[in-house]
């Protein structure tokens, strides 16, 4: 694998990021609006599990949406232009951390709107930032290949979430235990195991990822 | 004769199975009385599901290594006929779980791994009728099933280890049941059978549907 490359690669996705923003801008308002709604629906929630699961399904859309896009923009030039100047390795890296990137962010502003409106009951802040972050890891992993697979069919953005759903399940369920336990403000030592088990999921997902696109790309 | 002993074996042991299911002397535990039966009847779906998805992720991993139609079928048709037995699974355990616990469905870390892996695995099917193509459905549909039973396995096998969540199933979280402890001896001589019986079952229909596609594609082929 050729770090450069991936270098050009994310630069590449950035750039063109900020040349048409429209996208990036869609998720936000996508968020925004949901979370919104949710608050004309709900007002204020203070019951710690409709919190934690209306927060994580909101965000587990907005980021099959972003990243539906991650394949199914680039055209079939586009697609061949990269297999002459780059290998399936740099592309799957490249793509899965600007994705990670995008979640990141996507999941902090969420997060910030959902406080202003929704309420905010986290007492612990620093674990579910850090779940947050490890989430994001995986679940970009996972959403960046379904979008590969989803790419290759007719109706592309419409099977992304039934493809992705059910592998995401172990990851969300992981995260919503670990929201629970930062809602109840439970210290670090507690939950470190759940930590351990998320980032081995980070791992599996991310070297499945690794593996597998090499066979999904060539046409 | 040759090639279709395991037909025979499966419908000797199916009727034994049968028979000594609901004839055979069974231990009476508290909560389960005669329902302990479903043992024979519902654990063995599993298993079946279980050998049939590891043959369609073994073809699929070596349909990656080097493409061939045979492989492709085979992996296909495993997965059909593996979220058939899953589907009896989730029935029979549906209708046992409605007179031994209450309700038709509980929040059990058991349950929820075969809704989701009955889920994924449909996924799988709709994946490949909305490609056209067959090669490149062949070999993305590998990539996913791959993908799938992974996640499945992560689902299943390690996330309840280490959240702890003690399943509601006999045997498990100090209930009743038939682990290694009370397995008793008349339920062995009859559970080990059934076992092998269904998954030859499923063998056997996935032998029959194999062939079967194997025709449709010669025939369309000609036309």
């Amino acid at each position: 694998m050729n770090l450069q490359m991936v270098w050009v690669l994310l630069e590449k996705e950035f750039r063109l990021e900020f040349r048409k923003p429209s996208a990036f801008n869609g998720i936000i308002l996508y968020v925004v609006s949901t979370i919104f709604i949710s608050y004309l629906c709900f007002k204020h929630i203070v019951d710690p599990q409709a919190w934690t699961a209306l927060f994580w399904i909101i965000l587990l859309f907005a980021s099959v949406n972003a990243a539906a896009k991650s394949f199914i923009q680039d055209s079939k030039a586009v697609m061949l232009y990269y297999y002459t100047v780059a290998g399936a390795a740099e592309v799957i890296v490249a793509k899965i951390i600007y994705n990670c990137l995008l979640f990141c962010v996507v999941g902090l502003l969420s997060y910030l709107f959902y406080s202003i409106f929704i309420g905010n009951l986290i007492q612990n802040q620093g674990l579910f930032i850090g779940a947050l972050g490890l989430g994001c890891i995986g679940i970009s992993g996972l959403l960046t290949l379904v979008s590969a697979i989803a790419a290759k069919t007719q109706n592309g953005t419409g099977l992304m979430a039934i493809l992705s759903f059910p592998l995401l399940m172990p990851l969300l369920l992981t995260l919503i235990k670990l929201t629970n336990y930062a809602v109840q403000g439970i210290a670090f030592s507690v939950c470190a195991k759940y930590l351990v088990v998320l980032g081995m999921m980070d791992i599996i997902v991310l070297s499945l990822s690794y593996l597998l696109f090499p066979y999904l790309w060539k046409d | 004769m040759k090639q279709n002993w395991y037909k025979v074996l499966a419908v000797i042991l199916l009727i034994y199975t049968v028979v000594a299911g609901f004839l055979g002397e069974v231990p009476h535990l508290p909560i389960l009385h005669e329902t302990i039966r479903n043992l024979y009847f519902h654990v063995t779906m599993w298993f079946t599901m279980m050998t049939l998805f590891s043959i369609a992720l073994v073809q699929s991993i070596l349909y990656l290594r080097s493409p061939n139609e045979h492989r492709d079928i085979v992996s296909a048709q495993a997965v059909n006929v593996g979220l058939a037995f899953g589907i009896l699974g989730l029935l029979t355990g549906s209708l046992w779980a409605k007179y031994t616990w209450g309700a038709w469905w509980t929040n059990d870390p058991q349950l929820n791994g075969a809704a989701i892996t009955i889920l994924a695995y449909l996924a799988y099917s709709l994946l490949r009728k909305s490609i056209d193509d067959g090669e490149k459905k062949a070999r993305i549909a590998a990539v996913y099933n791959i993908f799938a039973f992974v996640m499945m396995v992560v689902f299943i096998g390690i996330i309840p280890k280490f959240t702890g969540v003690d399943s509601l199933h006999p045997g498990k979280g100090g209930n009743p049941g038939f682990n290694t402890y009370d397995l008793d001896k008349n339920l062995r001589l009859v559970f080990y059978p059934a076992v092998l019986a269904w998954i030859l079952l499923g063998l056997w229909i996935l032998n029959l549907r194999i062939r079967t596609q194997k025709l449709n594609l010669l025939i369309n082929d000609e036309q």
